[in-house]
């Protein structure tokens, strides 16, 4: 299929080609599925919510819920209002849910519908029943990426339910970012394991990782609760993960509810987990305690036991913002090559922070937001990489270039792995090393000639 | 649970109940606002129709979601070119939408026709389009003008209607090329196959069964499709229209315009792929085509029937659901079902009409459950009322299924065994043997709780560590 990709580099202004993103509502969708009870709310025609519902779905291999406005030729002209109000009268009267998350389309926005009113009104007449919730966020797709909506929809929990009481509780809060399930249920094992007390939100460990039981749930058990997110004004401190999905939901709680922040990055590798462990035992007052030592040391052994192998080893890294910042780290740290490194978001905070991670060990690194796989296809066709990492849609680069490749971030379409080993904490980074050495390794016994092939490795 | 599954009060007219009294149903609306409906919008109608027309550009007009996520998730192969499997979309901007995306989208145009030297583009609209009011089809006629391809504008603004409408959209702008080719080389017995997507190869599959008979295809629409081929189809003899909810419109057209007769065939299942053969010997009237259809009819069945034979053994008395997107397909359905000895307990459809809700009505066993547009929770309460043991539907469908200890098969585009032909018949049936009949479900405690041994009411470590944490 890209066999046509030419190495001769051309200034494209108009135009994306196998996009490195997608829209802000599937993003606000995933979040909306970390909340209890939560149904998200799609407000736009019905295609979206389905668009947005299938991916999902072929990424976590689970039932995906939310609703839609299912707009008409009508509402496009008259606005949402109908519908939205409608929707809400019908949401939970059959599904009940405690709470409806909203986040606009790139239709309702420039319709520009008026959210919170619309809110308002339809708690006034009864179409939201008294003890039930709804919230929302602004999620335009001409405007940001997935991992913006993501973010919007996290705000939007501290906006609407977080509340300071005045009585300080002895909890930490931990904003996880656009991570996995599996990220999460490891965050909050890591927590466990040092008694620290934590309230993550969202989280979406055991609502989009379900065992098979037998039972259809329409709200599985997990999620943070609404009580744990209306709780989080109260709490000691905030850990936010990811510049990009966390950091603003953390600033917002800051000034909302004086809820002290310590922005950080995501914990993948070595250094990266170091600092979010000891931030949160700082916080939560507790020691970081033998069980998690000793997973950091398994993990550095690893590390020396592999390093020849991955030393100088070119890589390049496409994924969502967050995400490239944090595995770059860890390449660097294993003192591999990222020499291209893009994301399809849009941010000047990506480029400021990956020149820092690498001018110095990897001066030649090429970095770039808002970019798409086509220019990255065409940067490694110019020079060559030993491994790529990134989300499926690499997978056809890799097939015609014939290079490892680490399937990492999101969406994940085609294999599982994704769904039951964490990226994220001393664990999550040697899963991280066993693939990438797994793949290297592979192709090197895979075509290396006789006399090379090797039974020790 | 069952019990405690309501149906939404504006729903019920769109459910019935074959052998029961009730009137026709409601259907082919919007869904209500506030469900959670299974269906897409007009553009996921359009862009399934087109999709697999590999040697043309296809290019969505809007913001990035809808052109990614109908990015390359369907097999509908090509044994040429792949230019359609790649992503091209003008990813709107704020500016863009303030000021009218018209400027981007020839900009866009015109680079990609440079490059990719395409034989036709295919030009999408989103909502977005639809509201902001850029005037596509001028763009095009202008690119066209410059570049010497025929540019088509589809008119598939997600909002304005339901999938239907974008298979409509679509027809009419394949039409446009239809009667631009030369037919001189066409033969007296040619037909064109509409509505095969060749998923899977199907195509390929169906094609081959004309060529033994000695029919020359002269264009499959839309499947492994080219531009060309389509330019001159409309010298082909006969229309053969399968997924007739997607191409019933483009038939008529061609009927109309070009006096092309067609007919409505379907190939799921040993006797619609039968059937088709035998209704398109009969349509040229010639004996010796007639012996052929039966000589390929009776090779292939000799090929599969003995071990389609050994599946029915094990299949015999099974329930199955089905929800799909058209009702041909579902009437196909109900039937290969039957050839595996197995019973339809639920059927449901996104965009039959209702004419077609009758004519299942029909078909089906009495007690059958027949919904229009449904929801998860519908089909769960259903399928759990029925004790069904198969689900036939797609992506959305699928993880429902399984949760509720149900097998499954794909009938949709991400399907990726072909289900076409006699062939695909036996594929179909050990997919359904597979799923139906796999031991994962023994594990599932619903169904097997009595051959479990009782597990002590003790926590595991890692269900009392998460329970600390949260
Ligand atoms: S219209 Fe906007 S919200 Fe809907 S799928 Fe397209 S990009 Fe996403
Ligand atoms: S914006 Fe419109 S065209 Fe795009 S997916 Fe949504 S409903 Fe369909």
């Amino acid at each position: 299929m890209l066999n046509g990709t030419t190495a001769e580099l051309v200034e494209r202004k108009a135009l994306r080609i196998n996009p490195a993103k997608t829209c802000q509502p599937i993003g606000a969708m995933y979040a909306a599925l970390g909340i209890h009870g939560c149904m998200p709310h799609s407000h736009g025609s019905q295609g979206c919510c389905s668009y947005h519902r299938s991916h999902l779905t072929r990424h976590f291999k689970e039932p995906v819920m939310a609703t839609t406005s299912s707009f008409t030729e009508g509402s496009s002209v008259f606005g949402g209002m109908a519908n939205l109000t409608q929707a809400f009268k019908n949401i939970f009267t059959i599904y009940n849910p405690e709470i409806v998350a909203v986040h606009t389309t790139c239709l309702s926005e420039v319709i520009g519908d008026d959210i919170p009113t619309i809110i308002k009104k339809s708690i006034e007449d009864g179409s939201i029943p008294a003890g039930k919730i709804a919230i929302h966020a602004n999620t335009p797709s001409f405007v940001g990426s997935h991992v913006t909506g993501f973010s919007n929809m996290v705000m939007a929990m501290v906006n609407y339910l977080s509340e300071k009481t005045g009585t300080t509780l002895n909890q930490v809060n931990v904003i996880p970012g656009f991570v996995e399930p599996a990220d999460m249920r490891e965050i909050k094992r890591i927590a466990a394991a040092m008694s620290a007390n934590i309230v993550m939100f969202p989280d979406t460990s055991n609502v989009l990782d379900g065992p098979l039981t037998g039972q259809y749930k329409m709200y599985p058990e997990g999620g943070a609760t609404v009580a744990q997110i209306k709780s989080a004004g109260d709490s000691i401190a905030t850990v936010a993960l990811g510049h990009f999905a966390s950091h603003v939901a953390a600033a917002t709680l800051e000034s909302k509810c004086n809820v002290p922040a310590a922005f950080l990055e995501l914990p993948i590798g070595v250094g990266a987990t170091d600092r979010f462990i000891s931030t949160l035992a700082n916080y939560a007052g507790v020691e970081v305690g033998p069980a998690i030592e000793l997973e950091r040391g398994r993990l550095v052994d690893l590390m020396s036991d592999l390093h020849q192998y991955f030393h100088g080893k070119r890589v390049a890294v496409a994924g969502d913002p967050d995400q490239v910042i944090a595995i770059t780290q860890f390449l660097v740290e294993l003192e591999m090559k990222p020499v291209y490194c893009i994301t399809g978001s849009p941010g000047n905070q990506f480029e400021k922070r990956m020149h820092e991670i690498l001018d110095g060990p990897v001066p030649e690194a090429k970095i770039k937001q808002t970019a798409d796989l086509f220019e990255l296809h065409q940067w490694m066709k110019n020079e060559p990489v030993d491994l790529l990492i990134g989300n499926t849609y690499g997978k056809h680069i890799a097939r015609t270039e014939n290079v490892p490749f680490v399937r990492f971030g999101f969406p994940i379409l085609d294999r599982t792995g994704h769904r039951f080993f964490p990226t994220v904490g001393y664990m999550g980074a040697v899963n991280l090393i066993n693939q990438m050495i797994n793949v290297l390794l592979d192709k090197k016994d895979r075509e290396c000639d006789e006399e090379w092939f090797e039974l020790v490795q | 649970m069952s019990s405690t599954i309501e149906v939404l009060p504006g729903r019920a007219a769109s459910i019935a109940v074959a052998g029961e009294a009730g009137g026709a149903m409601v259907c082919d609306k919007h869904s209500l606002a506030g469900s959670v409906t299974q269906r897409a919008c007009v553009f996921c109608g359009s862009r399934v129709v087109l999709y697999p027309i590999a040697d043309a550009l296809h290019v969505v007009h809007g913001p990035i979601g809808c052109a990614a996520y109908t990015w390359d998730i369907r097999g509908a192969q090509s044994s040429g070119p792949q230019l359609h499997r790649n992503s091209f979309s003008t990813d709107m901007q704020e500016m863009d939408v303030i000021y009218g995306g018209e400027k981007k989208l020839e900009r866009a145009l015109m680079e990609l026709i440079e490059k990719h030297q395409p034989k036709a583009a295919f030009v999408y609209s989103t909502c977005i389009v639809g509201v902001i009011g850029d005037d596509v089809t001028a763009v095009c006629k202008k690119v066209e003008a410059a570049k010497g391809i025929p540019v088509l504008s589809v008119a598939s603004e997600g909002f304005k209607g339901t999938k239907k409408d974008g298979y409509r959209a679509a027809c009419e702008a394949v039409y446009t090329l239809i009667g631009t080719g030369d037919t001189k080389s066409i033969g007296p017995l040619s037909i064109n196959l509409l509505g095969d997507f060749n998923i899977a190869g199907e195509t390929w599959i169906i094609r081959d069964y004309f060529k033994r008979m000695g029919i020359e295809v002269v264009a499959t629409i839309t499947g492994d499709g080219r531009v060309d081929d389509i330019r001159r189809c409309h010298g082909a003899k006969l229309n053969l229209v399968q997924c007739a909810g997607s191409m019933t419109h483009l038939a008529k057209k061609m009927k109309e315009d070009h006096n092309i007769p067609f007919l409505k065939v379907s190939f799921f299942g040993l006797e619609d792929m039968s059937a088709a053969l035998y209704d398109t010997a009969k349509f040229f009237g010639d004996e010796q085509l007639m012996d052929k259809a039966k000589e390929v009819v009776r090779d292939e069945i000799g090929k599969f029937y003995p071990q389609l034979r050994v599946y029915k053994e094990k299949l015999i008395g099974k329930k199955a659901a089905i929800y799909v997107g058209g009702a041909f397909k579902a009437f196909s359905l109900v039937r290969a079902l039957r050839t595996l000895g197995m019973t339809t307990s639920i059927v449901g459809t996104q965009t039959g009409d209702k004419d077609d809700y009758a004519q299942l009505r029909e078909m089906c066993d009495a007690g059958t459950v027949i919904v229009d547009d449904s929801n998860p929770l519908e089909l769960a309460k259903f399928c759990l009322e029925k004790d069904v043991d198969l689900f036939i539907g797609g992506v959305k469908e699928r993880p429902i299924a399984y949760k509720l200890g149900i097998g499954f098969c794909d009938h949709n585009h991400e399907r990726k065994e072909a289900l076409a032909g006699f062939v695909g018949m036996f594929n179909f049936a050990k997919e359904v043997y597979a799923s139906c009949c796999s031991p994962v479900w023994n594990y599932v405690p619903r169904r097997a709780r009595s051959q479990r041994p009782e597990v002590s009411g003790q926590k595991s470590d890692a269900e009392s560590q998460t329970e600390v944490a949260s």
